[in-house]
This record gives C-alpha cells, structure tokens and sequence, in this order.
C-alpha cells in the first residue's frame, strides 16, 4: 500500500533457496508503515521463513482485516494473492477461502483490535475450528490507525501515550487460543527475529489453526513509559521458555543444537521443528501445562514468548468436514450437478 | 341448530386447523393436505406458526381448489378448533353456513357456539383415552383420529390416507398399524355417529397433473445444488434455517463422491451472520461458488460485507427468505419487506441485483441461475424469497434442468491467459459491460496477482485516494449494472383480454393471489394488464410498461411499498401513476384483498374525473 514503487534491479548474487527464489522474490512493496514499526519486523521474518521453506510465493494467499497490521500484507510476498477485508472479520474471509482451496497455504495477519476487540469472536471462531492457517496478531496493545487509544489487549494499568490509565482488563490472546483448542500456540516478540521465524516458519508446516501473537510496539503511540507493549518492556520482561530452529523435511540443515537438550517435532509436512530447551521442565505437548505456565508467569508480569503448544497430529476443518482432497473451487458441472435423471426421480417423489 | 343453509361446495373451500403447537399436529394436519392432492384436487396450505417452540397457538390453512388458486384466499369454511385459547376467535372467522369441528369430550355451553354454522363435536380425548394408556400416544394419536373423523365427513377415500401413512412408516411396521388404527378410530366413529359427508366434499380429479409438491426453501437449496454451490455457510434464523438444512440434506444425498465417500461440499454454521458472508465472500474470491441464507435481521449484519462484495467486486449468493419486520418484528409471519434493505445495501453508492422467484420452481431456477449470475457479474446477489414461499408446501410444475448446461463461471484468466501475454488488470474494463477480468489466488508465479481491498485502487488494483480514479470505478460500476440488467430474468407481461389504461405490476409470491384477483376484477369490470417483475435491476420493458398505462398499481406485501418506491427512483417516474396496494399484517395477501382494494380504486376512477382523482 505505497506510492513509491520498489527498485526491481537486485544484486545477481544473491543467494537462491530450494526453488531457486531469491529472498527478493518473497518481498512485496515498500512498507508505509512508521519507520521503525514493529510491524515491519514481522514483515521481514515472514519473507525469511517463507524463503526458508522454499514455498512457492504465489501459493499463498494472505488475509487481513483492517488496521496498521492489516496492512502489512502488502509488503510481502508481492507476488501473492492479498485480501483486506473488513476490520475484525479476516478469520471468517480466510475459513472461506481455505474451504474453497486446501492446496494453498493460508496466511492470515491480524492486529490486537482486529482480533480481541471487533473480531473477537471470529478468531475464537476460526481457531475452534481447526482452520488450516497461521494466524499472526501484530500486537501492539493499540489503536494506531485511529491515532493511540487502548486496545482490548492493553494491560489494565498501563498508559497511553496521553497519560491516561487503561481500567479495563487485558484479554490475553495466547490464554484464550490455548483454551480454543489451537493446535499451535505461540508467542513472540517483534524485535526477536532470532525466535520469530522459526516460529512462523513451523505455523506454516503445520495442519490445523496455528496461532502466534508477536507482541510489536507501536511506536507512534504505544513505546512510552507505562507502555507494557514498549521494545523496554518487552526486553525486560521476556522469558522464553524455548528456541527454535526449523529442519525441512526434504533437506535437513545443519542446526547449532546440544545433543540431548533438543526435542525434534515432526510437523505433517515433513518439517520438523527442534525446540532448544530452555526451561528444562517445559513441555510444549501438555495444553493444560501450557495455560497454567502462562498465567503463572503473567502473575509475575512475564511475558513468555517461544512455542508454548503444539500437537503434531493435528487434523483441520477439511477433515472435520470430511471434504474430497480435490479443492472445491476446481470441481465443474460434471462432478457437481445431479443431473435432469436424479431431477426427475426427486419430482416424483414429491407427488 | 344452523338457521342458513351450511355451505356445500365440491373441491372449493378452506379448512384450518387451530392447534397449540408442540402437539404433533403438524404432520397430520400436512397428511390431509396430501390426501386430497392423492385425490388429484389441488391443495394450497399454509402454516400460521409463532415464535416459540411449544404452548402458543398455531394454525394450518388448507385451501382445497379444484380450480387451482394457490393464494390464500382469507375466510374459514371449516374450523377444526382444537385450541381452547382461541376458540373464541376461531368460532368468529368461520364462514356463514360454514362448519365448526371439536373435541366434544367436555360439554361447552351454548353461548360457545354460533347459529348460522354447523357444529360437529367428535369426543376425541375420550376416544384417546379409552384406547391408550401413554399420554404421549394420547396427544399424538388424538390427531391422527381427528384426520380419520375429517376423511369421512369430507368423503376422502381412506386407502389413499393410509398409502400416505405407509409412505411415511415405511419399514416401521408398528407406528404404521398403530397409525392406520387410528385414523380408522376416527373414521369409523365419524361414520357411526354423525351425518358423513358433509356439504363440504373431496370428489377425485384429474387437476394436479404432473405438478409437484414441495417448499420454497427446499427448492431454492436444491437449486444451490444443482447450481454448483460447494460452499454454504449460514446462522440459523427462521424464516431461511431449513434452507441451509434442506441443502444439507440434498448434499448428503447428491454430493459425496461414490468411491471415496468424502464430500464434495462444505457447509459452515458460522457463530453469526457476519461470519457466514465472511465466508462465502472468501470463498468465492477463492473461485468456489458459495453462499449463505438469511432473513432480514441478518442481511442488516451483513451489510458492510455485501458493501466490500461490491466494492471489491467478488461474486456472493444470498438468499433472502423475507420476515415481518423491522427489527425483530413478527419473525415468523411474511412480508416482502426487504426490497430496499437489499437493493441499496451497504453505505455508499451501491446497488444489488435482486431476484423475485413466484413459487418454488422458480425458487429452484433462480437459485441455481444467482451462482452463474453472481460470477458473471462478480457481485452479489439477492434470491429474493419470503415465508410464504419459503416455509409453505406449494404445488407447482416439476424441477427441470438442461444436462448440457455448463455454468457460467465468468470472466477469469487462467495461466494460460497470462502466459499469451493478455493485459490482466483487475478492474479494467476490456469488453466495455463494466466486468473486469479476475484471477483466483495461486494461479501463476509472477503474473496475475493482485491484492484485493476495500478501499479505492485503480485500474491495476494499486491503492489510490485519486478522486478521478475513485469515480471512474464507480461510473463502471453502474455500467456493469446496466449490463446485468439483460442478464436478469426478464418481466413477465400478460395483457387484459381488452384495450386499457390501467396495469398492475407485483412481483414474488404475490403471484398466485394475483392471477386470481384478476378474474375477480374482471367480474366488476375492470380490465388491467398486468407486469410480473422478476428481477432487478430492472429491464426496459418495465419502463415501456409504466409508459404505456395511465396508471399502474403496484401491489406488495410491506407497509411503505418499497418496490414502488424503487420503480420511481430508478426509473424516474411521476410518483401519481404509481398507485400503492400494500398488505403488511404478516400473512399473505389473498385474492380478496387485492380485488376490493383494486376495485374500489377504479370505481373512484370511474366516477371521478382523472385528474381530479389524483390532484
């Protein structure tokens, strides 16, 4: 969403993944966002985890709802199919099209407004169903479209860039995709690439609702003191219960892991994500661990980042629904239509 | 006791049923529909039903008519009163020389009663419980018995009944017997006991012919089917939840692929109505054909979507099964009250293509023809459907369908498109109709691609807030809509057998009421050629039409007569020649009404110099 077009020429150098793209191939136009957004950030570990699993850049089809994040899809993946729908209801466009097509891979990016304020309830919704998605909140406990007033995600006693305290409670994304049922839920931090693209990269591999909220200052209007959603506040705050590195299925690469301390999960693409351990006792398989770890923690006013849960044998809303591996939007006449003979029996049963 | 001669009539008259529902009433009170069409009399029945689930009172209307007028026709000849809470009511809306049924197990005082009809009591609840111990089985059973009384009074032949009641029970042998035991409790005592038949007669014809018996919203979601549909996604809301049952029911019958038993559909209940047109728009921005069904509460919800589906022009199929509104308003009586909700749908500049089936045939042919519309176009469109059609059986000709047809899947660009080098901007206007050329996500590497919004974008579907470029894509939005105008069905035009000024234009399930008034007009001497609309926006001959007459009257089923007011402002005309004929107390309009309304008007006329009358 820019004026200002993108320099097509790029160094010949540069390096080519699997498919032969290069990490220009996964970029999209130049970012209108604030310089500086933590939104941007987010932007740039999505092209490097789509450039790292090599996937075909127009074999994704990317969602928004409306706001800052809503945005951000613009800038990635240029060669894409993009879609900003309507402020809060990206998760039901996204379901829709994902029940239309299960061949593409499904990209949704939300804002905190967008999703724990007028979308609410459909990322609850798309998340109970199992939606075959990555679905990013671009976190930044504010309206700043609007120009700086609290989100539903706002921490009750932080304050606005005017001064003003926020009263209400927070809703707290990770708790609430966790008690859903997500078959993916994790949490990171914009200006903590190192963690983030693996962690998107892993969404993407697997089947079923995968959910990261990436909390990402705004910091037009929400990188102040008393801000709990500032690059000070999340630093200071931060504890990752794991890092992660992503081995492709096809062509695993070399990763600088302990052995032993690695625990290797196989995702239904053939991926497999290694969780480095931090915290020896975290177990990302255990729901019911994850929500307890997680409000334990907040308790303490920590903010855990890192993939808090993930059951590999996840299955989607296709399977739920029991639907022909064929996509639907590609069946025709032929394989769709009853036909006049099935008409005429269906009349006569009607006399 | 009846001091008037009681009504006597072969295959032409009205019986209602008054019941509290959740009684299992309904099947049985349908059974006698379907008995007398097994008798080759046609049948036009209507379910009067309130918004709750068991205690108030409901009432099923049989129209029994030989001559096959399917519109109500308002008046009772026959009240079968079995609700205690409104027997007053019930008593007074019988006809003069008409016929009252009851449980005459309880003795009523004389007062209950009315002279000038004929009283048939039947002791059904000592029958019942004489003869079963279940007070369940009581209850049910009580109406199966009061079936077998009707069929002798009314000179039914009973082993079409119980071919109807095996029908149902098939291969449930013991509610079979136990059924056709009942019915002939009732039958037999009837017979024994009082004066069978009565005035009012079943005698067996031959004029139902080949035509079919079946609901509006069955249809319309067998059209989906048929039409292509392989997404649905809805919110229940009476009067369009069987619609998205009915589909279900056809996809599991017709849409599961023989050898590996998955489906080829997938049906969504979304957590509200914003969700289910969410997900039909992405659907269909997906390149499946989606759609959802609803009434007019959730069509308000939907707005700013439909607004996005026009603006970002991506093809939607909503099928709009009207309520007595605004608001929550009377949710399970009919009314065609949401023209101008649909029309203009959304904030902005904005209009919708509407569809105005008569009956469920057309339900099924329209619903089918909105998914080939829908792409062509890429907008979205309105099956416009009420309670009456949708949740009433109507008898109508059979479902037909073209095996050569293909659908229509409008103007998208394959790869291959792109790889010969073909221009792909989004919203260009290549063919001068006003429909751009789309892609589906995925469809090649590096061409083709485009990121679809909201907000205003040029030609090649880059963001723009350029006023010039804002409005040349809205000045092709009204050409792509004056191209749908001849894609439309078109009006149907039928012309009085002599020379007049006078027309009438109606429209959806009005029609029936319609056909029949006018023969009651012509009776009182009134001539009027008459416009069935069937869509909108609308074609020319609509215009040649209100050219053509002095004065036209528009007759429809809202208080503020929204069709009208849509005539008049798309077409420009002097509001004077637009006379209203409006019916909004939440059931349909009948015959009866439409001829004294109409008739009184032009015997006003008549009396009355022309200009004076409308000065």
């Amino acid at each position: 969403m820019t004026y200002i077009a993108k320099p097509k020429f790029h160094h010949p150098g540069l390096k080519k993944n699997e498919l032969g793209y290069t990490h220009r191939d996964y970029e999209g136009k130049i970012s209108t966002l604030c310089a500086g957004c933590g939104h941007d950030s987010i932007t740039a570990s999505i092209i490097e985890a789509c450039y790292e699993l090599s996937i075909e850049p127009h074999r994704v089809a990317k969602i928004s709802g409306i706001g800052c994040s809503s945005k951000t899809p613009d800038y990635f993946l240029g060669n894409s199919h993009g879609f900003n729908t309507v402020h809060g209801r990206m998760p039901s466009v996204l379901t829709g099209a994902n029940l239309a097509n299960r061949d593409l891979i499904y990209l949704g990016v939300s804002g905190d407004g967008d999703s724990a304020s007028i979308g609410f309830g459909q990322f609850a919704h798309s998340i109970r169903r199992g939606v075959n998605m990555t679905y990013i909140v671009e976190n930044n406990g504010v309206y700043g479209l609007t120009k700086g007033q609290f989100s539903a995600t706002a921490d009750r006693g932080s304050k606005s860039k005017k001064g003003v305290t926020n009263t209400d409670n927070a809703i707290d994304l990770v708790a609430i995709a966790l008690q859903l049922g997500a078959t993916f839920v994790a949490r990171s931090f914009s200006g903590d690439k190192t963690q983030l693209v693996p962690l998107i990269a892993a969404a993407i591999g697997h089947k079923g609702a995968s959910f990261i909220d990436v909390i990402s200052p705004c910091i037009a209007f929400n990188n102040h003191a008393g801000s709990t959603k500032s690059f000070d506040y999340v630093r200071e705050h931060n504890d990752a219960v794991n890092r992660l590195d992503v081995l492709v299925g096809r062509d695993p690469i070399a990763v600088d892991y302990a052995p032993g301390t690695v625990q290797v999960v196989e995702q239904h693409d053939g991926s497999k994500i290694a969780l480095r351990k931090i915290d020896a006792d975290y177990d990302p398989h255990d729901r019911l661990g994850a929500q307890t770890f997680l409000a334990r923690h907040a308790a303490k006013g920590q903010i855990v980042t890192g993939l808090l849960y993930v059951d590999p044998d996840a299955d989607d809303l296709h399977t739920h629904l029991n639907t022909v591996e064929t996509p639907l939007n590609t069946l025709e006449a032929d394989r769709l239509c009853p036909g006049s003979a099935a008409l005429d029996k269906f009349n006569a049963s009607l006399r | 006791m009846s001091d008037k001669k009681p009504l006597s009539s072969v295959n032409d008259f009205v019986v209602r049923f008054a019941n509290v529902n959740g009684s299992g009433s309904a099947s049985a009170n349908e059974m006698f529909a379907r008995a007398i069409l097994r008798h080759g009399v046609p049948v036009s029945p209507r379910n009067i039903f309130p918004s709750n689930i068991q205690g108030l009172p409901t009432w099923y209307e049989v129209r029994v008519t030989e001559d096959g007028h399917l519109g109500a026709r308002g008046g009772v000849d026959m009240m079968v009163a079995m609700n205690p809470q409104t027997w007053d009511k019930d008593v007074a809306g019988i006809e003069p020389g008409g016929y009252l049924f009851y449980d005459s197990t309880k003795p009523m005082p004389s007062t209950k009663f009315r002279d000038d009809i004929t009283v048939i009591g039947v002791p059904l609840t000592a029958i019942t419980n004489s003869t079963y111990t279940d007070p369940r089985q009581r209850q049910l059973f009580k109406n199966i018995i009061y079936l077998g009384a009707l069929s002798a009074l009314l000179d039914m032949d009973p082993k079409l009944i119980e071919q109807l009641i095996g029908e149902q029970y098939k291969g449930k042998e013991k509610l079979l017997s136990s059924n056709v035991h009942a019915l002939h409790l009732g039958r037999d005592w009837a017979l024994q006991n009082l004066k069978c038949p009565l005035g009012l007669r079943i005698k067996k014809s031959d004029k139902v012919g080949d035509r079919i018996f079946i609901e509006g919203n069955s249809a319309a979601a067998l059209g989906a089917v048929y039409g292509g549909a392989t997404v649905c996604a809805w919110y229940p809301i009476t009067p369009s939840s069987s619609v998205a049952e009915a589909f279900t029911a056809h996809c599991k019958k017709y849409r599961h692929d023989p050898e590996t038993g998955k489906a080829k559909y997938a049906i969504v209940q979304g957590e509200d109505e914003l969700a289910s047109i969410g997900i039909v728009i992405g659907a269909s921005w997906n390149g499946a054909r989606a759609f959802t069904a609803t009434s007019g509460p959730g069509i308000s919800l939907m707005t700013e979507f439909i607004g996005l589906s026009y603006f970002a022009e991506i093809p939607a199929v909503i099928m709009n099964i009207q309520r007595a509104g605004p608001s929550t308003g009377m949710p399970t009586r009919t009314q065609q009250c949401d023209i101008i909700a649909c029309a203009y749908a959304s904030h902005g500049d904005t209009k919708h293509v509407l569809l105005f089936p008569e009956d469920p045939a057309e339900a099924f042919e329209f619903a089918a023809a909105a998914f080939d519309l829908a792409e062509r176009l890429q907008t979205t469109i309105f099956l416009m459907l009420d309670l009456d059609i949708g949740m009433n059986h109507r008898l109508c000709r059979p479902l037909k369908w073209d095996d050569s047809k293909q659908y229509d899947r409008g103007k998208v660009m394959t790869a291959e498109m792109l790889e010969q080098g073909r221009d792909f901007g989004r919203y260009l206007d290549v063919d001068g109709d006003g429909i751009p050329y789309r892609t589906y996500p995925g469809t090649h590497p590096t061409k083709g691609s485009y990121f679809t919004r909201g907000t205003s974008r040029d030609r090649y579907a880059r963001y723009s807030e350029e006023g010039s470029v804002y409005a040349d894509n809205m000045q092709r939005l009204v050409r792509k809509f004056e191209t749908a105008q001849d894609l439309v069905p078109r009006p149907l035009q039928a012309n009085a057998e002599r020379p007049t000024r006078y027309g009438v234009i109606y429209f959806g399930s009005t029609s029936p009421a319609m056909d029949e008034a006018i023969g009651l007009l012509e009776a009182r001497g009134h001539q009027l050629d008459r416009l069935r609309i069937r869509a909108f926006p609308f074609h020319s001959s609509v215009a040649s039409f209100l050219a053509e007459h002095d004065f036209v009257y528009v007759v429809e089923q809202n208080r503020d007569s929204q069709l009208r007011q849509l005539i008049v402002n798309e077409n420009g005309i002097d509001p004077v020649r637009l006379v209203p004929i409006v019916h909004y107390d939440g059931t349909p309009i009948t015959a009866r009404y439409i001829a004294k309304a109409i008739g009184d008007h032009q015997d006003h006329l008549k009396v009355t110099p022309l200009r004076k009358a409308v000065s």
